[in-house]
């Protein structure tokens, strides 16, 4: 970085120079502490070294106006908005989605009618992983960990009562992401919504499948395209639509660190620029309905750090590297979900407590949504009364604590101003190590994220076992526990049985003919690639096409991936 | 089924074709307790091909073998796969990761796929693949893959087992230009060379050749194929070679040869892996005696095995190596 | 003249769910620990991870679920072992299981299941202990 003078903080002068040094006397006579947790008071949860204290040296590089700037203002570390939340709160959007299509749509009348504002749809595994329910890799998975939709039917009993024009959805899924979009706009359209009405995110950000989640159907090639046409097609015909969320919550959840949660999230954004670019479309035209997913973990400071870094390094990229000219294609805006894997079985009470504080750190941060994760969560899927407690807690966040009236609130702290740039330092260094892998598809082809995070995680794990870190209630603080008196929800067979039966009887009641005309045409353009498949996706799912037979027929040009075991 | 069993019952199990009783015999080698079972059945074997299969890491060697398993199926051949993973230094446990990929087989009752560890076993670094080879012979499996991570000498040794042994590189990738460069030359029956759709494949084909184009061959000039294990590209060809290679060393009587050196190399490591323990127990006492030399304690180790002040230096007979480079004597 | 011969142990992913995380740390501190571990990778099913024991003549199996299909998939692999007489192999499991269906689970017949948090050390233990058994002898 230029060597600038900076205004942060006050000019050094003989009397605070004698104040540092008696302090250095003072520090360097403490005892260091004994007992949990006392093995790693020196570093983040990522292992990023920490001093005692900082101080104006540590800022003293900071050019106020590159750096940081105002809120609102290139590169946005303060926010993308100039008032923050004092415009416009962040949107309080809970995550849900289990059993069949009609149990999920009465909770999403229920969460609406509690003033959640935005819904967020959770898709069961034979779904996201492009399975229909009767599929013999559906057994037992049907409906449990969120709703199971095989085919257009069930998108429309998804959402029936609900005004499809004047909500956002929110959709969490990838490899079929493509599908799932269509079958949104074939439900809207067949209530007489258009599809430029529809408002709403869909995740479909596949390159962090094979980086963490491994959610995915097609090889890595072949899906870029898959998702280049569902960004080409949604930015030409929905302006109200986010065309794909990178998602870091899964890499951090797979066991990353912040910084390569940060990297590697970036990176594969990165990646579908270029990818668009190279398909022939404009930065400006596609970028400002990119959007991101992150994490909140529990390290409070290392969160703030990493989603105000994001912010920088994103709108230096879009600007400097891709040519973006739009200030709106330059800002990173994005969703923050609290971490799942700081969840604890033990004392379930507890999470809340966890919650609350990832929930201030991406607040403080300046996430535009927020997801609030339940207690019992990491048992089961939520109850009503978790999920209950989940909202409140950002509601008392949003309108109680007053941490809302003042625009990044940490800005200027030595301490988060350091953390940020570490951030972005050990973010540039992965992107030029993905670099000479040749990018993000060599390098996922090569196993290298994979085992980035496979260490990490395997070293974080470690330093658990070693008491270098203390979970409350994990290692420490633990209590004799009988069971616990949480109420869990329960999915029974009979959803899995139910939705097969309907799945039969789509398939018997549909034309088909009309499925066979669709899935060959279909065919026929996966193997075209100029011939963006998102129109004869629709067409498939106006015939009744199942999720699983459009998924199949698309395997047989693009084949299955199948992951080498990285450690 | 008992996991104790005398190796009578055992035997009766392996005969009447159990495959877990071949698992056990397997394990039995691992532990290097396999030598009574082998000598009742050791008359049995003699009839599998065998092709090693090795090469550096991430070639795509198990993308490979299943390519390969496929097409020997399709044959009618019933088949094992023994999967050789180096183990930890530190802890002598190993990770055996890449079975995913031969995963389609998992339910053909007629593949039986076995990993193995390299390090820790009895009979030194190859003793229980040898045996594993043995055991799925005799067990009546018409073809069996070693598969090998060709990063060390054990690995490549463990390749040599085989009849015929393929030598897997990749194209672009520094670590296939250093196994050329560090003897695996030598052992290759076959160099496939896989992901050929990679821009770099015609450059690595150009140097196995003027490589080869160095050397002059006795016998088996080693052949060079193409592969993209992934979608099949290639495959034929490969087994044409393999098979060639096999009627090879039937006419020209090398088959002998061949196994003789795999007999060799067993009865070697065999012998060996005893004479270590030994020789570790000797060391450790000689080595408590105080204010002894290095040389004198070496000399009263080998007494103790009988072996002579420079009795055993004479000159060991050297195997006929199988190509000279050109224009030299 | 038997040496000791390290445990074997399959740690499988069953299922569609591809939360590898845990699997990939038990894989790894049972290999650490000694052991030889044989990671099946992602989406088997039940008869491709009983195959894979028996094949592999492994000491226990460790199945990860994490996508609340652990009541299926579990009792199915139960079902496989039985069959294929391999029932003496050390089967436990983790993952998101609720308290009542670990006890259910446990009364079917897998000896062990280990919820998020479990230490690394615990699992180590109980593999090395039960598996330990398993080789020992019939006195």
């Amino acid at each position: 970085m230029i060597d600038r003078p900076t205004d942060m903080g006050a000019q050094t002068t003989p009397e605070f120079e004698e104040q540092r040094r008696a302090w250095e006397r003072e520090s360097a006579a403490g005892k260091p502490r004994s007992g949990p947790g006392s093995g790693a008071v020196d570093r983040t949860i990522s292992d990023i070294p920490l001093k005692t204290v900082y101080a104006p040296a540590d800022v003293a590089h900071l050019d106020l106006p590159r750096d940081l700037a105002w809120p609102g203002q290139y590169p946005y570390t303060r926010g993308i908005h100039p008032n923050g939340y004092r415009d416009r709160l962040w949107t309080m959007r809970q995550f849900a989605g289990f059993g069949n299509a009609k149990q999920t749509n009465e909770r999403y009348h229920f969460l609406l009618s509690q003033g959640q504002t935005g819904l967020s749809v959770a898709f069961d595994m034979p779904t996201l992983m492009g399975y229909d329910s009767d599929a013999p890799q559906a057994r037992g998975e049907v409906g449990k960990c969120g709703v199971a939709i095989d085919s257009l039917a069930d998108m429309e009993t998804l959402f029936e009562g609900i005004d499809m024009g004047s909500i956002t959805t929110s959709m969490t899924i990838n490899g079929p992401a493509a599908i799932a979009v269509a079958q949104y706009i074939a439900a809207a359209e067949k209530k007489g919504i258009p599809r430029r009405m529809l408002g709403g995110t869909i995740q479909a950000d596949i390159l962090k499948e094979y980086i963490a989640q491994k959610e995915w159907i097609f090889p890595p090639r072949p899906h870029m395209r898959v998702i280049v046409d569902m960004i080409a097609f949604c930015t030409e015909q929905m302006p109200r639509w986010n065309t794909i969320s990178i998602s870091g919550y899964h890499i951090r959840e797979a066991g990353s660190t912040a910084a390569q949660e940060l990297a590697f999230t970036l990176a594969d954004g990165f990646a579908y620029v270029e990818a668009c670019m190279k398909a022939g479309m404009d930065v400006d035209s596609f970028a400002s309905r990119l959007s991101y997913f992150f994490n909140a973990h529990i390290d409070f400071f290392e969160e703030i750090a990493k989603f105000r870094a994001a912010r920088r390094i994103y709108a230096r990229h879009m600007r400097e590297k891709y040519g973006a000219k739009n200030p709106k294609s330059w800002q990173l805006r994005f969703h923050t979900q609290t971490a799942g894997c700081s969840a604890t079985a033990q004392q379930p009470e507890n999470n809340i407590v966890r919650v609350a504080y990832e929930a201030l750190s991406a607040v403080l941060g300046g996430t535009q949504s927020l997801h609030t994760n339940s207690m019992d969560e990491v048992l089961a899927l939520p109850s009503e009364k978790s999920v209950e407690i989940a909202l409140r807690t950002q509601q008392v966040l949003a309108y109680e604590t007053n941490v809302t009236n003042v625009v990044d609130p940490l800005g200027g702290s030595y301490y988060v101003e350091a953390l940020t740039d570490e951030m972005e330092r050990q973010a540039e260094a992965y992107f030029a190590q993905i670099e000479e892998f040749g990018g993000v598809v060599e390098a996922i082809e090569s196993g290298f994220f994979q085992r980035e995070i496979a260490e990490a995680s395997y070293r974080y794990q470690r330093s658990v076992e070693a008491k270098d870190r203390v979970i409350v209630g994990v290692n420490a603080f633990q209590k004799n526990e009988t069971q616990s008196d949480l109420e869990l929800l329960r999915i029974t067979e009979e959803v899995e049985r139910e939705q097969a039966r309907g799945v039969a009887q789509v398939r018997a009641k549909r034309d088909a003919d009309r499925v066979q005309v669709t899935l060959d045409r279909l065919q026929a353009a996966c193997r075209d690639p100029k011939d963006n498949l998102m129109p004869h996706l629709i067409d498939c799912v106006n015939a009744y096409c199942t999720e699983g037979e459009i998924v199949e027929a698309m395997v047989k040009v693009y084949g299955r991936y199948v992951e080498r075991s990285v450690f | 089924m008992p996991v104790q069993q005398s190796t009578d019952a055992l035997l009766r199990e392996f005969e009447e074709h159990h495959p877990r009783a071949l698992a056990r015999a397997i394990s039995l080698a691992e532990a290097g307790s396999a030598g009574p079972l082998i000598r009742q059945v050791y008359e049995r074997t003699g009839r599998a091909m065998t092709i090693g299969l090795t090469g550096p890491p991430g070639v795509g060697k198990s993308t490979l073998s299943s390519a390969l398993v496929r097409k020997a199926r399709s044959l009618g051949k019933t088949v094992g796969v023994i999967s050789v993973d180096p183990s930890s230094p530190f802890s002598h446990g190993a990770l055996l990761g890449d079975r995913i990929r031969l995963a389609e087989h998992f339910l053909d009752p007629d593949v039986f796929i076995r990993s193995m560890a390299s390090h820790g076993h009895l009979g030194g670094l190859s003793g229980a693949s040898a045996d594993a080879v043995l055991l799925m012979d005799a067990f009546g499996l018409d073809i069996v893959f070693i598969e090998t991570v060709g990063v060390g000498q054990s690995e490549i040794e463990i390749a040599r087992l085989a009849q015929t042994t393929l030598v897997a590189l990749q194209p672009g990738s520094g670590d296939s230009i250093q196994v050329l460069k560090a003897g695996i030359m030598e052992i290759a029956d076959i160099f496939v060379v896989n992901k050929a759709d990679h821009p770099m494949a015609g450059q690595l084909r150009r140097e196995i050749r003027s490589m080869m184009e160095m050397l002059d061959f006795s016998g088996w000039v080693p052949e060079l194929v193409a592969t993209q294990a992934l979608d099949g590209t290639g495959i034929n060809e490969l087994w044409g070679a393999i098979e060639a290679h096999v009627a090879y060393l039937n006419e020209s009587g090398e088959i002998e040869e061949r196994r003789r050196e795999a007999f060799v190399q067993q009865v070697h490591q065999l012998v060996l892996g005893r004479l270590e323990r030994r020789l570790a127990r000797s060391i450790s006492q000689v080595a408590l005696c105080a204010g002894i030399d290095p040389y004198a304690a070496a000399e009263g180790v080998l007494r103790q095995f009988g072996a002579g002040e420079e009795s055993d230096d004479a000159a060991l007979p050297v195997g006929r190596p199988r190509a000279a480079v050109k224009g030299l004597a | 003249m038997a040496l000791d011969r390290p445990l074997r142990v399959i740690v499988a992913k069953a299922g569609l769910d591809g939360h590898d995380r845990g699997a990939k740390v038990i894989a790894r501190a049972l290999r650490d620990a000694g052991m030889e571990v044989i990671y099946t990778g992602l989406f088997q099913t039940p008869e491709q991870i009983v195959q894979t024991a028996i094949q592999e003549d492994a000491d226990g199996i460790g199945l990860s679920i994490l996508s609340g299909a652990h009541m299926t998939l579990f009792p199915l692999v139960l079902e496989q072992l039985a069959a294929q007489g391999a029932d003496d192999i050390v089967f436990f499991g983790g993952g998101t299981i609720p308290p009542e269906d670990v006890e259910e689970l446990t009364k079917r017949g897998v000896r062990a299941i280990f919820t998020p948090g479990a230490p690394l050390q615990e699992i180590v233990d109980f593999v090395r202990r039960e598996c330990g058994k398993r080789r020992a002898p019939a006195a």
